[in-house]
């Protein structure tokens, strides 16, 4: 069975290719499945009717108890029949159905597979939550064919209207799924209804359970969902909304019924909302001119009627409902396939308009005649003995006293109900029938056109199947015992199919045919009769006031909490953060610290009061540049206060950041004003500064008591001897960077490639600016070749830089270039140093690459860009890609050498020269990671530096067009000078 | 474990500092107060880590107590994340000033139009307005008089062109209500 669905799942996959591939064609193939499924039942046949079918698990979720464990027993078989035989057949009537080049074939073709492998799985397995699981994937899937045509208003609102309520019930059906799971102590199926669980919670899940069922079934009050649906192309509306996904509700019922059918919650449910619907579904189809919609209301009224016979439970009303669903799902399909056909060859289904067709589609007009006449419960046919059957069961409560209801009157009451519901569904199916096939005098003739073969053959298939099923009723009964036998027989059995002499069933059956065909004889005066009937409140205006109020709601929430001001979002955030965690810290009886320290050592107090004074004038600040120099002022000292506190790391990586952070910062801040642009009125500095106050205090209470009630010691206690052992180095903090957390930081190496990206698209916007960065790059590399000459022309010895001398004479500074000259090779050699002992002393990737960026930065700023190129003549997006694959290469090659992903080897060799070298594969990984934070670094200068000059430049140059001759030359050259510009100077 | 009230303080003023900045309406200003504030969290995560204590480097400083290893390398990644923000934030800001020469942030215009409709009671663009139609009252796929298709069709709704079209005027409604 794992296989099967396995199988489904691959052609759900395959389909959109083979759809492109093969055409219309490949559901030819996709038929397969399916169909493997239904043949391979059918060779359980045996095992299945002994009471030993196959049984397959595979463990999946131990600890929530949820594992794939799948079973066939009677009901499984006979769902597995109908969803795979049927499935396979409507598969290959899609391939006559749609034409050659319709728009969404692929992803019809997949949906509608991978539904039969939902469907497949759903009534095979033996895990609740795993049927749950795929309960909902029929309902997605039902979801993405409802509103095929996306195009359309009203296929997308059928379909969510189909989403909204079978999720609904979906959702209702996990809460009761998972209180009778935990009330049972498992999850498997059999298991539960072996020994079902009782007590009120208990009974409330079972009404919970049958909320999902209802909800899928389209029983009242979720009935109006089915006709909606009816926006699906054909073959979705005979597979799903008659054969296969309305029917998993209906095995949801028969699945539970022997457990749960003695419940009076559950008979009381389902015997009242079962025949309602039976007689509204019935009542509506006779009004109906659409052939389509007249089916829907007739699929509502049989699912009523199915839902009523198996919910009722009893050894006869099984059998009875175990062979109306069958017989519904030949006939209904058979029916809603015909209709795909007439709608396909003569363009209308409108039961006015059609007229003739009896003559002109004498196959069709004849599978279409089979299964009504199976439908309206005529003999010879399944629908016949099956409804039969069903009468038979519940007039044991009548006549003696051993009906399935358990009290005789209810079992009347039910039977009253069954046969004016089938009263009304003959009428309905003769007004099909006539309405589809009958040829009107005095009328035009529907034109009929041509259309694939299969059009025609999957309708007569399933139609003469009906037949057949009816034929052999008598032995399919041994078949379908075994479930039946979940009851005790009793003295009066009723069985499916064959004479029973003139008994009280028959004369009800006439009675019904009788009374259906007068109903249908004065169509026309009932039908004027039903239109003066006054209109009463339906169940659907309830759900489009529901869903109206819920727009409505939405949109007054939005509008009176989002107003678009992101300080008024983000104060709402921070008040949220204030009120809730703050009204806990007052009232809810936290524990504060017994004795606090004032300080580790009297450096904190000294480093901290600069950073409290820093961070308050900050907030007073009316420049930029002020400001960010204040905020340099803090992270500065928070890195005093790391190192203070025994984390050199962090504090050198801090300094290393808070440099790189104002290198960006001035970078950009040469392009804005000198002041802050917004000056806001004190009343909304006072509000800003008492959200401030309130989230510091919040923020600094929530530190004194989380440390007040830390009891256990530190975790990370154990790691100084597996650092050395595992990890091969005695940094702990760089051993968890790249072994013990490596996988955190690959996530981390990931979100700084993606924001380097979106800092370089940010800026170079517009234009083939990759293509344009490769040509500098090479013209760097061709001038490499060259510096001797060029710098022989300027003068030799004068030369600092690489690229000095095409920098503009008045922007050079030979102190600068020396000293760049002096430290550029010492810090990459450092930050080499940095990388390599990183994992023994203070250092790493991080630092390492840092430290490396702030190398290029200093040539940035010595020779602006040109000078960048000559120091890293590569694209920064190559660096960062060839350092994650490093990094998470490691990872696979640990893993290839048969260790856990990312797993570190320690290797000490003897090399000559060098002499005792400890390695430890980490360091690849922490090489991967020293490369992209170059690559970032790479990316800022190049995006914020380089470009931005260009920008500046270009800019200039236009002013002094548009300014004529009035400007001097040299002076914007001097003004696009990295660093002096407007706040520098302030 | 007793927490250490000078770092405490500390990170109760840079987030106090912090969430001051963050609510103004310049990207940069928004940008410093959000920087201020991550400072105060790394600095919380010390205050968690417990007592000062010697580097945890192994073989070091053998016998004197050391600092929690675990939550500085939280810290470590915290800081470089950080980095890239500023960087990302800065490159938003550069992009705002050279759209519209301001990095104050101006009101989202689609919440403003949410919010007049709201106070309008406009629920003109809601699915379930005004569309009921009874239950049982018969529908016909097509409206009399429609002309019977070319040849065969493959889709079952054949309402959909005028849904279509319908669609449309619903779409140049609203945006003629938008430049109103």
């Amino acid at each position: 069975m794992i296989a099967l669905l396995v199988i489904h799942a691959l052609a759900a996959t395959a389909a959109p290719f083979l759809v492109r591939l093969l055409g219309r064609r490949a559901f030819w193939l996709l038929a397969l499945p399916p169909a493997g499924a239904a043949g391979w039942a059918l060779t359980q046949t045996g095992a299945v009717r002994d009471g030993h079918g196959p049984t397959e698990s595979l463990r999946w979720v131990p600890s929530l108890g949820m594992n794939l464990t799948f079973t066939l027993d009677t009901l499984a078989w006979l769902m597995t029949l109908i969803v795979g035989g049927i499935g396979a057949l409507i598969l290959i009537y899609c391939s006559s159905y749609f034409e050659r080049d319709a728009p969404g074939m692929g992803r019809f073709a997949g949906c509608l597979t991978g539904f039969a492998g939902a469907m497949l799985g759903l009534v095979t397995t033996d895990d609740l939550l795993v049927l749950y699981l795929f309960w909902e994937a029929t309902t997605v899937l039902s979801y993405l064919l409802i509103g095929h045509k996306t195009t359309s208003r009203d296929s997308r609102s059928a379909a969510t209207q189909a989403l909204v309520v079978t999720t609904a019930g979906g959702l209702a059906m996990l809460i009761g799924i998972v209180i009778i799971g935990q009330s049972a102590g498992t999850y498997r199926i059999s298991e539960v209804l072996a020994a079902p669980p009782t007590g009120t919670a208990v009974t409330a899940a079972v009404v919970l359970l049958l909320a999902g069922a209802i909800s899928k079934s389209a029983l009242v009050p979720f009935h109006f969902w089915l006709p909606g649906a009816m926006a699906a192309p054909t073959p979705v509306s005979a597979y799903l909304h008659a054969a296969a996904m309305v029917k998993a509700g209906i095995y949801l019922i028969a699945r539970f019924a022997p457990a749960y059918s003695g419940l009076t919650e559950w008979k009381v449910t389902l015997l009242t909302l079962g025949g309602l619907t039976m007689l509204i579904g019935a009542w509506r189809a006779l009004r109906q001119v659409d052939l389509k919609l007249l089916l829907a209301y007739g699929t509502v009224s049989q699912l009523g009627f199915i839902s009523l016979v198996v919910g009722a439970g009893g050894h006869g009303a099984a059998l009875a409902g175990l062979g109306l669903l069958l017989s519904h799902a030949l006939f209904k399909s058979t029916l809603f396939l015909s209709v795909g056909a007439i709608d396909c060859r003569t363009g209308t289904r409108d039961l006015r308009r059609l007229n003739g067709l009896g003559r002109r589609m004498p196959w069709i007009a004849g599978a279409a005649l089979l299964a009504g006449l199976s439908m309206a419960g005529l003999p010879l046919l399944m629908g016949f003995f099956a409804k039969e059957a069903a009468f038979g069961a519940f007039l044991l409560g009548p006549e003696y006293d051993a009906g399935p209801t358990g009290s005789a009157g209810a079992d009347t009451l039910m039977l009253a109900v069954m046969v004016v519901g089938s009263i009304l569904t003959f009428a309905y199916t003769a007004r099909f029938l006539w309405g589809a096939f009958a040829t009107a005098p005095r009328r035009e003739l529907t034109e009929v056109f041509d259309a694939g073969p299969w059009l025609t053959a999957v309708p007569v298939l399933l139609g003469a199947g009906g037949l057949v099923v009816g034929l052999t009723a008598t032995w399919i009964e041994p078949l379908l015992a075994p479930y039946a036998d979940q009851w005790v027989a009793g003295d009066h059995p009723v069985h499916l199919g064959g004479w029973h002499g003139f008994n009280l069933a028959l004369l009800l059956s006439v009675l019904t045919w009788a009374c259906g065909a007068a109903l249908f004889a004065a169509r026309a005066p009932f039908e004027s009769a039903q239109g003066r009937l006054p209109r009463t409140y339906s169940a659907e205006q309830v759900y489009r006031l529901a869903m109206r109020s819920l727009d409505r709601a939405s949109v007054e929430v939005t509008g009176a909490v989002q107003r678009g001001s992101l300080p008024l979002s983000l104060a709402l955030i921070l008040i949220v953060f204030i009120v809730v965690p703050g009204s806990q810290l007052l009232w809810g009886g936290v524990t504060w610290p017994d004795q606090v320290r004032w300080w580790d050592n009297p450096a904190q107090p000294a480093v901290g009061l600069v950073v409290v004074a820093a961070a308050v004038a900050a907030t007073r600040a009316r420049r930029r540049l002020r400001a960010v120099f204040l905020l340099g002022v803090t992270g500065y000292g928070a890195s005093m206060l790391f190192l203070l506190h025994g984390a050199p790391d962090l504090a050198l990586t801090q300094i290393l950041v808070e440099t790189v952070s104002l290198v960006v910062f001035v970078l950009v801040l040469r392009r804005l004003s000198g002041k802050f642009p917004d000056d806001p009125p004190r009343a909304v500095r006072r509000w800003r500064a008492l959200l401030g106050l309130g989230v510091g205090t919040v923020t600094a209470a929530m530190a004194l008591t989380a440390s007040a009630v830390r009891s256990t010691p530190p975790s990370a206690s154990d790691l100084a001897r597996s650092a050395v052992e595992f990890g091969g180095g005695s940094n702990i903090v760089n051993v968890i960077l790249v072994d013990v957390r490596a996988w955190d930081t690959m996530g981390e190496l990931s979100v700084v490639l993606v924001a380097a990206t979106g800092v370089a698209s940010l800026v170079f916007i517009g234009g083939d600016v990759h293509a344009r960065g490769r040509q500098l790059i090479r013209a760097s590399w061709e001038r490499r070749g060259s510096y001797t000459d060029v710098g022989g022309a300027e003068g030799s010895g004068s030369r600092w830089l690489a690229e000095g001398g095409r920098l503009a004479p008045e922007r050079r500074s030979t102190i600068f270039e020396v000293v760049t000259r002096l430290v550029f090779h010492t810090i990459v050699l450092w930050s080499l140093y940095l990388l390599f002992s990183g994992h023994n002393h203070p250092g790493g990737g991080f630092a390492a690459g840092l430290m490396c960026g702030l190398a290029l930065a200093v040539r940035y700023l010595a020779g602006s860009r040109d000078e960048l190129l000559a120091a890293a003549p590569v694209m920064p997006g190559l660096l960062m890609g060839a350092g994650l694959f490093l990094s998470a290469g490691v990872g696979l090659g640990a893993m290839l050498a048969g260790g856990g992903p990312l797993q570190s080897w320690i290797f000490d060799l003897h090399l000559p020269l060098l002499g005792h070298v400890h390695l430890v594969t980490s360091v690849f990984f922490d090489l991967g990671v020293y490369l992209v934070v170059i690559g970032l670094m790479l990316d800022i200068l190049r995006s914020l530096g380089s470009r931005v000059d260009t920008q500046i430049e270009q800019q200039d140059a236009e002013s002094v067009q548009v300014a004529g001759t009035h400007t001097e030359s040299g002076e914007p050259a001097a003004n696009s000078s990295p660093v002096r510009e407007g706040p520098m100077g302030t | 474990m007793t927490p250490n009230i000078t770092l405490v303080l500390v990170v109760g003023v840079l987030f106090s500092t912090g969430v001051y900045l963050l609510l103004a309406r310049s990207v940069v200003r928004a940008l410093i107060g959000f920087l201020l504030l991550s400072n105060g969290a790394n600095i919380l995560f010390l205050i968690a880590s417990g007592r000062a204590g010697r580097a945890p480097i192994v073989g070091r400083n053998d016998g004197a107590r050391m600092s929690d290893p675990l939550p500085q390398a939280l810290v470590l990644t915290a800081i470089v994340i950080g980095l890239c923000m500023t960087a990302f934030m800065l490159a938003l800001a550069h992009r705002s000033w050279q759209l519209s020469e301001t990095d104050v942030l101006a009101d989202d215009v689609e919440d403003t139009r949410i919010h007049r409709r709201a106070t309008d009671n406009d629920m003109s663009e809601s699915d379930y307005q005004d569309r009921d139609r009874p239950e049982d009252e018969p529908v016909a796929p097509h409206p009399a008089g429609l002309p019977v298709p070319d040849g065969p069709t493959t889709y079952d709704d054949h309402l959909d062109e005028n849904d279509d079209a319908h669609d449309d005027q619903k779409t140049q409604t609203v945006t003629g209500g938008k430049e109103g």
